[in-house]
């Protein structure tokens, strides 16, 4: 009976659309089975031993992906309460600590965020003590420091949102590095000589900082454009480049083990 | 199933090194088309043998690759003509390097084997047998600048689009109260809040101190009971005078243009114009009002 009824379902269209390979009995069909799902496919058939080898390794870069999926899920939770205006912004934050359900879940996404940012740095560091930045793995290690510049402008972005004093004047400080950008801030270098009938092209109210934060100074505008980077626009680019990262990876030869 | 997929079973999967995945690859590839077209062997890849039997219904762009040029035109070496499924990059260098003919360039052996190749064939073809091939390029041309133009523009839009035209500030030209309710000494806070400025009254001038750290951009306080500004992030302070005497910050604050309105007598401050002690300019009249 039992046997009948599990025949119908492993013989039925059903069961072999989805499990096209069958029972992995082989190397061959273990193979086959990862490379023909679309979530398998994305590790690796087989690593080298020292690929798992945490004193080497250290899994930073795991750690780092990991935080991404944890930072992915709980921020997306956040967005289900936080409002990003001046009005709202403030008190959502701390009706998510007071008054939602699992009042950690922000703590989780802030505690998230410090920790991949110190993993991305160690996973760097680690990358650096192996040589594994030196070819044929140059080119993702290119893409993996424009990866932490993403960390590190995520980082940045989430800073504003809970919209308090220390949020509103740390985005201050730091937004006033885009004035000396050169050619695009209004007193980096080079932005005098952009000049256009004796008025200057590049001033406060048309520099790099002026479109960073939406104004002279930290507002609404800032808050809501901080909001979109940090929830759509960074995350969309740190997840493309890190899936050409893991791609590289692999077609660097897999994880760089001891020579 | 192929003999390269068996080799691989076979032996390859208990392989540790690093061609295993391009190996496993190779036949999976194998197994996917086993119906029998590509042995999936590095030494024939599928698309270029296919390739050949698929062009002479497309006339215009390929049209100087194998079929038509051995055909049609004369002129040709035979180098061109034996290796069918080569590369057809190699192609329109070859025939010009090997023909004897003086007037040879390029684009005229092109030129006659495109129309010849396409007169016989079917009805689509028939369509684009007034194309040229250096027409089809002039009009890629047209359409490539056309694309490039588009997408340029795109982004110019887009980065316009960060720069929004009306700001919810408070204006940076407004009016403070007549000068004669500054009294010698006074630094008035009550336009900090909204415009971020200090009137103050101070060894005989009265100026409008921009309440910006000149150190990182945070806002200073007005410390009465100590006489003095003091920023709240790293510590700077500042003299009434808004001259810089300790913490961090490397020169005083700014001041406004300030001026007296000739409509109510009423003081007018435009933040938009800044006057720095370091550039020597808190000696232009414009930076104060004598008190």
């Amino acid at each position: 009976m039992l046997g009948k009824l599990n025949k119908s379902i492993t013989k039925s269209q059903v069961w072999k659309s989805i499990f096209r390979v069958g029972i992995p009995t082989d190397n061959r069909k273990r193979a086959l089975a990862m490379l023909g799902n679309v979530v398998l496919h994305l590790h690796p058939i087989k690593v080298k031993k020292s690929g798992i080898r945490m004193s080497y390794t250290w899994c930073m870069g795991g750690t780092a992906f990991f935080l991404f999926l944890v930072e992915t899920i709980t921020g997306l939770l956040l967005m289900f309460y936080y409002r990003p205006t001046v009005d709202f912004a403030y008190v959502d934050i701390v009706d998510l600590r007071e008054a939602a359900a699992f009042g950690i879940m922000r703590e989780l996404h802030r505690w998230g965020a410090h920790a991949m940012v110190i993993a991305v740095w160690l996973h760097m560091f680690r990358v650096f003590m192996t040589g594994s930045y030196k070819p044929p793995r140059e080119f993702n290690w290119n893409v993996g420091v424009i990866l932490l510049v993403l960390t590190l402008l995520l980082s940045f972005t989430g800073y504003l949102l809970p919209w308090d004093q220390l949020a509103i004047w740390a985005i201050t400080v730091g937004s006033n590095m885009a004035r000396a950008t050169p050619m695009l801030g209004n007193e980096g270098p080079g932005a005098a000589f952009l000049k256009l009938g004796g008025q200057r092209l590049i001033h406060a109210g048309s520099d790099a900082r002026f479109a960073l934060i939406g104004g002279r100074t930290i507002g609404g505008a800032t808050l809501i454009r901080f909001y979109v980077l940090h929830c759509v626009g960074i995350p969309l680019a740190a997840a493309f480049l890190i899936a050409v990262h893991f791609w590289r990876v692999r077609k660097d030869g897999g994880i760089s083990g001891p020579v | 199933m192929t003999p390269s997929a068996r080799s691989a079973r076979k032996g390859g999967l208990e392989n540790e090194d690093l061609q295993d995945e391009s190996r496993l690859e190779r036949f999976y590839m194998a197994e996917d088309t086993k119906d029998g077209t590509a042995p999936g062997n590095p030494g024939s890849a599928p698309p270029e043998s296919a390739a050949p039997a698929s062009r002479p219904a497309t006339p215009p762009p390929p049209a100087a690759s194998a079929p038509a040029a051995s055909t049609a035109s004369p002129t040709p070496a035979p180098a061109a003509a034996p290796p069918a499924p080569a590369a057809p990059a190699a192609k329109p260098s070859a025939p010009a390097a090997a023909s004897p003919a003086p007037s040879a360039p390029p684009a005229p052996i092109a030129k006659p084997a495109a129309p010849a190749a396409a007169k016989p064939a079917t009805a689509p073809a028939a369509a684009a047998a007034d194309l040229t091939r250096r027409g089809f390029f002039s009009w890629a041309a047209v359409a490539w600048v056309g694309f490039t133009a588009a997408i340029g523009g795109c982004t110019v839009a887009m980065g316009r689009f960060m720069f929004p035209n009306v700001l919810f500030e408070p204006p940076t030209l407004f009016k403070a109260n007549r000068p004669e309710d500054y009294p010698a000494g006074v630094v008035d806070t009550r336009l900090v809040d909204e415009h971020g400025v200090w009137i103050v009254h101070d060894g005989g001038k009265i100026f409008a101190l921009i309440a910006i750290c000149t150190h990182l951009g945070c806002p200073p306080a007005w410390l009465a009971a100590q006489n003095k500004f003091k920023c709240p992030c790293h510590g700077s302070g500042y003299y009434k005078s808004g001259v810089n005497f300790e913490g961090p910050t490397p020169r005083p604050l700014e001041r406004a243009k300030i001026s007296v309105s000739p409509d109510d007598g009423r003081i007018v401050v435009d933040k938009g114009q800044k006057f720095q002690w370091e550039l020597g300019q808190w000696d232009d009249p414009n930076s104060f009002i004598p008190g």
